[in-house]
């Protein structure tokens, strides 16, 4: 057997392409291993009976689909669920709504001062919550009286959210101006050009945002512990599923289950709206 | 006749701008509004509470610089904090950004399933932290967590790892690692911009792969690099939810049963500053020094955002 010199090359340019293939799909089953597995155990561990989860066991011997709902019959758990929805749903609507208006002035409005209240926002936008958090508390509680709710949390949405803006602004500066200028021309005022011209085209940045929103407050573990853990009837599920591990000392079963409760719906919104999702956390990390 | 008296038309100039203004004004009120009740007047009393002795009772009264010497010098759990957050700081963010890399790096190599890959490595993300952190707690907990058990089947140790002052930040480390998605994400669409003509070039002149990564992808990636590492450096100033509930769950003391968790659990090892404003504050209603910690906090993340915005090329375009 006789191989041209060409042909053995090419042989050997397809087995490093081989091997190359082989390497990085083993290496990305690994990783995806790494990814997965949590979620793989909490899920088998979650669904084990009581005496199973005290032990190493890895997999369930019976499918115990009843701890599910046991975790929905414990006191409270129903209420932390609607907390959570009007939380993280009015204060969605609030943000977008409040955040628009602020982000399409920074984008297409020319005026003094403009570039100072950028740079403002994204100060704000890297401020932990913490360093505002004992006047804020002292002004909500001892003065309004609304420790024991969310309002301390809900009611400042209303007043445009400095990452939301941030992101929204990013999205409306690639919006043409010719567009603005032609609605311009044709007699449109500013409002009428934002709410006709400028809102349709800006949908999938308002989602990325309004996504965004929901999952904070959705995940928002501070707010509720300052304003409301003194209320158990004002708390929401990420707040609650801690305090759930407190009542259910040893059953990790259950308080598995409850995390997987509040991880599932997390997701799920992610797999409706995975394209909005993805965009919007390229356009914060922005160019280079 | 019919000529436009010149004065007239500052005075139409000057009433556009004036309209202008407004205009602008009106439509950045909302934030307006915010930014001074939400921000300013904050900051101005915390400046104002830091100086004074204030326990939300007894009406606040001036004690000087007590409440910085008493954070900088007295209080336990002040330096133990500012450690930790250097140990993050130096070996968290660095793990988050290069496994971020090497994932973005894998997904771009992939030909078959990336869609499915992508979607697999990103999931962790979205956990929420309450949730993620419980899910750490149960799968590294020494007893019957499934990592450990799986670690003495192959025969290897099995840390303590929450409930072991040398393993928590580890552990911690372990459980931001897992959430690399948004990294993973944001180095992908940098990689994909990298034009391919320079890597041809690379290839023609013999390089390597390791160097066509040196000296060919890093160059490129740079500016993505350092906003990854730069805001990592912010979040983990504001790490706040994972130390403390994987604190509160190794410590098997979580609130409501009357017993009062101090954080950091195990021994002072999962303190951040973020922790401290709220122990002062709301377990030891010292509002004042509470008001201390929340300054040297701001003052360490305006520092790091100043970088952020101040780099050339932008890592955020504040400007045009």
């Amino acid at each position: 057997m006789n191989h041209s010199p060409d042909a053995r090359r090419s042989l050997a340019l397809r087995r490093t392409l081989v091997l190359r293939w082989v390497g990085v799909h083993a290496l990305a089953v690994a990783a995806a291993l790494f990814f997965v597995l949590p979620f793989v155990f909490v899920l088998f561990t979650s669904l084990m009976s009581d005496q199973q989860a005290l032990t190493r066991d890895l997999i369930p011997h019976t499918w115990e689909w009843g701890n599910y709902r046991k975790v929905f019959d414990t006191p409270g758990f129903l209420t932390w669920w609607r907390n959570t929805l009007v939380y993280a749903g009015l204060g969605t609507v609030l943000t977008v709504a409040s955040s628009v208006p602020v982000a399409y002035a920074l984008a297409k409005f020319r005026f003094r001062g403009r570039n100072l209240s950028l740079m403002l926002v994204i100060s704000m936008m890297m401020l932990p919550p913490q360093v505002v958090v004992i006047p804020m508390y002292l002004f909500w509680a001892k003065q309004l009286d609304l420790s024991g709710t969310l309002w301390p949390l809900i009611i400042p949405m209303a007043f445009g959210d400095a990452f939301s803006i941030f992101l929204l602004r990013q999205f409306l500066m690639t919006i043409p101006n010719e567009y603005l200028d032609a609605a311009r021309v044709d007699g449109c005022g500013e409002l009428r050009t934002l709410l006709r011209i400028v809102l349709p085209m800006a949908k999938p940045g308002i989602a990325a945002v309004a996504l965004f929103q929901f999952f904070y407050a959705w995940n928002d573990y501070f707010g509720p512990q300052i304003y409301a853990s003194e209320n158990p009837g004002a708390w929401t599920l990420s707040y609650g599923l801690e305090s759930f591990k407190g009542a259910h000392h040893t059953d990790w079963n259950l308080t598995m289950a409850a995390t997987v409760l509040v991880m599932a719906p997390v997701i799920l919104v992610f797999f409706f709206a995975q394209k909005a999702f993805v965009e919007g956390v390229t356009l914060t990390g922005v160019k280079g | 006749m019919s000529r436009v008296h010149p004065p007239n038309i500052p005075n139409t100039l000057r009433s556009k701008r004036r309209a202008s203004a407004l205009r602008a004004a009106a439509f950045m009120s909302p934030w307006l509004i915010g930014f001074s009740v939400f921000f300013v007047y904050p900051m101005v009393s915390t400046v104002y509470f830091s100086f004074m002795h204030y326990d939300g009772f007894n009406a606040p009264s001036f004690t000087g610089l007590k409440n910085w010497s008493y954070v900088f010098t007295s209080y336990p759990m002040f330096w133990p904090a500012l450690r930790n957050t250097l140990w993050l700081v130096v070996i968290m963010v660095t793990c988050r950004v290069v496994f971020g890399l090497g994932t973005g790096l894998l997904i771009t190599k992939i030909k078959s399933g990336v869609g499915v890959f992508r979607t697999l490595f990103y999931l962790p993300y979205l956990a929420p932290p309450v949730a993620a952190t419980m899910a750490f707690a149960f799968l590294l907990n020494p007893g019957t967590g499934p990592v450990n058990s799986l670690l003495e089947r192959v025969g290897l140790p099995s840390p303590g790892w929450f409930n072991d002052p040398a393993w928590s930040k580890p552990a911690l480390t372990l459980l931001a690692v897992w959430g690399i998605g948004d990294l993973m994400v944001i180095f992908m669409a940098a990689l994909l911009d990298v034009p391919t003509e320079q890597y041809e070039a690379a290839e023609l002149d013999g390089a390597s792969a390791w160097q066509r990564f040196r000296f060919v992808t890093l160059p490129n990636i740079s500016p993505i690099v350092m906003f990854a590492v730069v805001t990592g450096v912010i979040q983990t100033m504001q790490y706040y939810t994972q130390p403390m509930v994987a604190g509160k769950v190794a410590s098997g003391v979580i609130g409501g049963s009357g017993q009062q968790f101090e954080p950091g659990y195990p021994d002072k090892s999962t303190l951040t500053l973020p922790q401290l404003v709220y122990n002062l504050g709301f377990q030891r209603f010292d509002y004042g020094s509470a008001c201390v910690v929340a300054l040297v906090l701001f003052a360490l993340s305006m520092v790091f955002t100043a970088f952020l915005m101040r780099r050339r090329g932008g890592l955020i375009q504040a400007g045009e």
